[in-house]
């Protein structure tokens, strides 16, 4: 029942701006959660959370079981992925995904074969008070448990940026206040245990004193059944850190900083983390799949998902599981209605349309909205800028949307980041409220994706100017290296021939090697050997002179002696 | 009378020494000004612009003898951003050269590699890996998409293909410029899976 308030808890503060909206939860947030029957074929993107993508630990072809495996995560801040149901890995290939910009990214294809087999990936820990908060943070970590608000940041990387200052305070997000969406009222209504006893795993993980819960008035039942299970732990087991805070409707109160900002009156400054504070913030969901990932030793394949919107026939809360296509799942609300024109994946503020409804359903989809026409606000041609302000009033990030639009028009980002663009929590809040209809909102996305871009773009400009400049050097140094090499050989070369020549020179007499250069000292060289060859001859001749009469006188021998004689006079003579 | 002029002849002495002293000791390394112009350039160290390398044609700017319409890869937001920083008019990317829209990498047809290594040679950036008579192929993450590869292959196995640079790249439109969000498949489900 919506119109059915609670009275508001007291000794709350407020946040900046926001908007009262009419909220929509009925009828969807009328009916139990249903189970969403088995598909054939499920399409598990790499990449459905904050950080850098899974990488698959399976082939195509191979058989998984519900809960196994598929894709293990690559970095501190990346999130494991585990099979929806049983079956057969059919491909790992691009497929479109719930995007604003209609891509494609790497998926596996899961064929379903309807047994549904469960694997036991992990030892349930129903002592985890025994664990330590690194044990608890890895299977977090492993089990895929990412923050199920919309977000999908990693919680073991949450509570791991939140350990070094310890954490006083876990504030469990239970506002849901964006108008349709009803899925964390649903699980706070049925199953409020598993809500808080997660809650307790990760006040053990974190060591925190005490758990604030932050639900809006206009959720009664949902309070009613929280505070029957916190009622009882505290009577059973003395368990007394839980304090139930109901918070006025305004959108957007499930904002992180603005929540904490209604429940502790601490305003996070700029570039400040909500962990800085000693706190920490969990959305119920979330908490209850710590829950179902520790003690039970189950991963994360399933969400409850709101179906919602005057385009279903029959809207609903559904427990699907990730990576069913959404077509399926609208038709397991009834299908669509006549007239329907644009679906949604979120809610209308925050959401955005999807390009086709043969996308899977992913770690953040919390809600289906499809919608016809009359169900939306009519949007008219935006008019110029009358500069009236009443975004600026209205914006719960106190900022001045008015001038980031101005600079996000005229594409001066660096002047947008002046008046601090990256706080904007595009909540839509200015959008709606804007007399001439400028969809606020997307200018600051636009800046946003833009500036993120152009970062991208620097660094690697950076990148390759160093590898540029490394490359240069090492050319450098390679000539360099050469040039070297080559002026040694050289001077050995010529070390080699001065040596030569001057033991030549030596044996001749000792006569000094003139060198003036390399022809000439080859040609000095040639030379002295000539001349060293002629002394040589010269000196035999003088011996065989002085033989002569010797062998004269020998009758036999002289013909000999007269013959050698004879044969070498010539040259001899000519010599002499 | 003569005080007076001893006096600024003094002060002019003793502030040229002043003067002299802070221009050896606050010397600037390099030209800033070059500096400041390399990091608006792409670093694709294509070449296009007419100089080996975008720290060269930062340099020809700075010292004004190159134009600042002349990277393609920079395309026009790199031109702009020149023109903010040297307080010029902006103008559009020379004629002479191609406008380059999408970003480009190279891929070896590794089937038809001859391991000659000449593509390795004219990489800019080091980012084919290979040896001589060993199939070459190219690092991915490391090429910039200058194409200086392409001409020097004898065997023309290398490509440019246009790179998918995946979701974490996707950039919002402004608002004026998006096409409305069409939602397809209301119903319109194939009876058969197309996959199948």
């Amino acid at each position: 029942m919506p119109e059915a308030r609670v009275a508001v808890s007291e000794g709350l503060y407020g946040f900046h701006g926001g908007l009262h909206i009419e909220d929509h939860k009925a009828p969807a947030c009328e009916r139990p959660v249903e189970d969403m029957p088995l598909v054939d074929e499920y399409v598990l993107p790499l990449h459905m959370h904050i950080g850098a993508p899974a990488i698959p630990v399976v082939e195509p072809g191979e058989r998984v079981r519900r809960g196994q495996l598929l894709a293990r995560p690559d970095d501190f801040v990346s999130a494991a992925i585990h099979a929806p149901t049983s079956g057969t890995i059919r491909a790992i290939e691009p497929r479109a995904l719930p995007h604003p910009g209609g891509l494609s990214a790497p998926s596996i294809v899961l064929a379903a074969d309807g047994e549904d087999r469960e694997a036991e990936p992990f030892d349930p820990w129903p002592d985890f008070r025994d664990r330590s908060p690194v044990e608890i943070r890895s299977r977090l970590r492993e089990a895929g448990i990412v923050g199920l608000g919309g977000a999908v940041f990693p919680t073991a990387a949450k509570l791991a940026t939140a350990n070094p200052g310890g954490v006083e305070t876990l504030v469990l997000n239970g506002a849901e206040c964006e108008p349709y969406i009803s899925c964390d009222d649903r699980l706070m209504q049925e199953e409020p245990e598993t809500i808080l006893r997660g809650a307790q795993v990760i006040l053990h993980a974190v060591d925190a004193a005490r758990c604030l819960i932050g639900i809006e008035d206009n959720k009664p039942r949902a309070v009613a059944a929280m505070q029957a299970v916190i009622d009882r732990l505290a009577a059973e087991e003395d368990e007394r850190r839980f304090e139930i805070k109901v918070v006025p409707t305004i959108y957007p109160a499930g904002g992180e900083k603005q929540l904490i900002r209604t429940l502790t009156g601490i305003e996070i400054p700029r570039g400040r983390h909500v962990t800085d504070y000693r706190m920490l913030c969990l959305n119920v969901g979330t908490t209850a799949q710590c829950w179902r990932a520790v003690v039970e030793g189950r991963a994360l394949t399933e969400r409850i998902v709101t179906v919602a919107g005057g385009g279903v026939t029959d809207p609903r809360n559904l427990r699907v599981r990730i990576g069913t296509p959404m077509a399926d799942v609208i038709e397991a609300a009834g299908g669509y209605t006549e007239g329907v024109d644009r679906l949604l994946m979120g809610g209308p503020m925050m959401g955005f349309a999807l390009h086709e409804d043969e996308v899977p359903v992913v770690k953040a989809t919390n809600c289906l909205l499809a919608l016809r026409p009359a169900d939306r606000d009519p949007t008219p041609t935006p008019q110029p800028c009358i500069r009236c302000s009443r975004c600026a009033e209205a914006c719960p990030a106190d900022l001045l949307p008015q001038q980031i639009y101005w600079y996000s028009r005229a594409e001066q980002f660096e002047r947008c980041q002046d008046y601090h663009l990256f706080d904007c929590i595009e909540c839509g809040v200015c959008s709606a409220v804007c007399p001439s209809h400028i969809p606020l909102v997307q200018y600051f996305r636009h800046a946003k994706t833009e500036i993120w871009y152009a970062e991208r773009e620097r660094a690697k400009a950076e990148h390759a100017r160093r590898r540029f400049e490394f490359h240069n050097e090492r050319i450098e140094r390679q000539k360099a290296e050469r040039e070297a090499a080559l002026a040694k050989k050289r001077a050995a070369i010529q070390a080699a021939q001065e040596k030569k020549a001057r033991e030549q020179a030596g044996e001749g007499g000792g006569q000094p090697a003139a060198s003036s250069g390399d022809g000439d000292d080859r040609k000095a060289a040639a030379g002295m050997s000539i001349e060293a060859a002629r002394q040589r001859a010269r000196a035999r001749k003088a011996k065989a002179r002085e033989q002569s009469p010797n062998t004269v006188s020998g009758g036999g021998q002289r013909s000999t002696g007269e013959g050698r004689d004879t044969g070498h006079s010539p040259g001899a003579e000519g010599d002499s | 009378m003569w005080m007076a002029i001893l006096l600024a002849v003094g002060l002019a002495v003793l502030f040229g020494v002043v003067l002299g002293i802070a221009a050896q000791v606050f010397r600037v390394q390099g030209n800033p000004l070059a500096d400041r112009i390399d990091e608006l350039l792409p670093q694709t160290q294509c070449g296009q612009c007419g100089f080996p390398g975008c720290r060269p044609y930062a340099e020809a700017i700075a010292k004004g003898e190159a134009d600042i319409n002349r990277c393609p890869p920079g395309g026009e937001s790199t031109i702009r951003n020149l023109a903010d920083l040297l307080d010029v008019e902006f103008k559009p990317l020379d004629e002479d050269l191609e406008v380059q829209e999408v970003k480009k990498l190279a891929v070896i047809d590794e089937e038809v590699c001859i391991g000659c290594t000449k593509c390795i040679q004219a990489c800019p950036v080091d980012a084919i890996l290979g040896a001589a008579k060993q199939m070459h192929t190219v690092i991915e993450a490391e090429c910039t998409g200058c194409e200086l590869c392409v001409e020097p292959c004898p065997v023309d196995c290398i490509d440019m293909v246009p790179v998918d640079e995946g979701v974490e790249a996707y950039r919002f439109p402004l608002p004026e410029s998006a096409h409305p969000v069409v939602t397809r498949g209301f119903g319109l489900r194939p009876e058969e899976p197309v996959n199948a």
